[in-house]
């Protein structure tokens, strides 16, 4: 790739730049700068899209009452049950259980707090979500 | 823990890759100046590997860099250099290990799950734990970092990074972390260039594994012919959508990597006055523009913009050709170099 046609097509990076090698007039190699690349952004994109779309399928399972709200804080941060049993040191049965309202509402504190703690909210929050995702690029989670 | 505040004199020099930027910027740190593409050649970093079995973001893994800590076990030993690593169970003792080691005046590399990274942008925030990471200072219960991917140093407080550093699912870093502890005073380059490229011309062509090296290119090309048939139109484009992040989002990448080594190339004709390694740069360049095809050809996919048949077959031939070339140019290479 020649040093003037590294891409500079914004979207993903912020204020941030990613090195790219390019060659330079003189048949050399030099680090170049840039901003992003297009096709990398849209792959980025379709990947959101998806997450986003998950999210969204699971607020509506939560209020028709099928899936406790653990189910969306879980989706939100990209997991499974089986990455979220490693990171609270639970098995995974027992998340399984924990996403049917009826047994999260009874859990215990010492369980919610490690869901609060590994999601970064409080245990009030777990059981509160909102009425759809707004998780997309320009408000990706915390 | 008792906010000590250290700050080590550390030069940050962005890379194009984390970890061959974590060794050569550690390297440098210590003495020894080498370029991010001399660390990336000597550690005989060009790798591909398809890997359905380990899912990342539920999508079958394609690697365009070998195992996680290659780099700098190869630099090291290539060089003479001694690191020391560690890996932990308890994250409270990996933190203050980690205290211990920078409040000696000592940079230390780790691997990090971006997801947990607070600089990130939040667009690349994933569950990707093989990203690796220089702390080397401390102000209160700030981390000063030097990641290489990014244009200056950053911060990240002890709960993030202990965190990152505790990352979960495939690839889990488990507190891994490294120090330099030896430097020689004069190192050897022109050797280590030489075993570097041996490596690498190893794991592209003899590695008796039909899912790694030109091989593993060939496979995933016969793959993606498949994908529209065997996953349905959605899925298969969700698959082909999660290569090209692999392979170009910031700092993983295949073509970007191709363009790393032709550098790395074009060093190593100077170091060791062998003009034909400048051809073979040459060509190295070319095959990164290629895969820089898929890349552009697999987005219109995407998009749904380029809904025929041959899609997917036109995308396995350019993976084919990619895997032809680079066939091609290990063997003038693995002969050029046994010479």
């Amino acid at each position: 790739m020649l040093k003037k046609n590294v891409p500079q097509d914004s979207g993903i990076l912020d204020r941030w730049h990613e090195i790219s090698y390019a060659i330079d007039d003189d048949g050399r190699y030099v680090l170049a700068p840039s901003v992003g690349w297009k096709p990398a952004n849209i792959a980025n994109k379709q990947a959101w899209e998806l997450i986003s779309k998950q999210v969204n399928d699971v607020i509506k399972r939560i209020q028709a009452k099928e899936l406790s709200p653990l189910a969306y804080y879980m989706v939100k941060n990209q997991m499974d049950t089986n990455l979220l049993a490693k990171y609270v040191r639970l098995s995974r049965w027992r998340v399984r259980r924990h996403l049917k309202p009826a047994v999260f509402r009874r859990l215990k504190v010492s369980i919610l707090e490690r869901y609060a703690k590994i999601f970064n909210v409080s245990t009030e929050q777990l059981f509160d979500i909102p009425k759809f995702s707004s998780l997309d690029l320009d408000n990706a989670p915390q | 823990m008792p906010p000590n505040n250290q700050k080590i004199n550390f030069v940050h020099r962005q890379s194009a890759h984390c970890e061959s930027g974590v060794a050569a910027n550690l390297l440098f740190h210590h003495g020894i100046n080498i370029s991010e593409s001399m660390a990336f050649g000597i550690g005989a970093s060009l790798f591909f590997g398809y890997f359905p079995f380990i899912k990342i973001n539920g999508l079958p893994l394609t690697t365009f860099r070998g195992a996680t800590g290659q780099i700098l076990k190869r630099v090291t030993k290539g060089l003479g250099v001694q690191a020391k690593r560690h890996r932990f169970w308890d994250p409270e003792k990996a933190m203050n290990a980690l205290d211990r080691i920078i409040d000696q005046g000592i940079p230390v590399g780790m691997q990090t799950g971006v997801y947990w990274l607070p600089y990130f942008p939040p667009a690349l925030r994933f569950h990707f734990n093989a990203h690796n990471i220089i702390v080397y200072g401390k102000e209160g219960t700030e981390y000063l970092v030097s990641d290489p991917v990014f244009d200056e140093p950053v911060v990240c407080s002890r709960m993030d990074l202990m965190k990152a550093r505790f990352a979960q699912g495939a690839l889990a870093p488990k507190g891994k972390m490294y120090y330099l502890t030896r430097v020689p005073d004069h190192v050897d380059i022109a050797a280590a260039i030489v075993r570097g490229i041996k490596d690498v011309c190893k794991t592209m062509l003899k590695i008796p594994f039909p899912l790694i090296g030109v091989r593993g290119i060939r496979f995933l090309a016969g793959r993606i012919e498949n994908w529209p048939e065997k996953l349905g139109e959605a899925k298969a484009s969700l698959n082909i959508g999660h290569i090209i992040r692999m392979q170009e989002e910031i700092g993983t990448g295949g073509a970007g990597f191709r363009f790393i080594y032709a550098a790395f190339l074009q060093e190593a004709a100077e170091i060791l006055g062998e003009k034909r390694l400048l051809n073979i740069s040459g060509k190295m360049t070319e095959i990164g523009d290629r895969w820089r095809e898929f890349a552009l050809f697999g987005v219109r996919n995407c998009k749904g913009r380029v809904l025929k048949g041959n899609t997917y077959p036109a995308m396995a031939d350019i993976l084919r050709d990619c895997a032809n070339q680079e066939d091609e140019l290990f063997h003038n290479l693995a002969d050029l170099i046994n010479l």
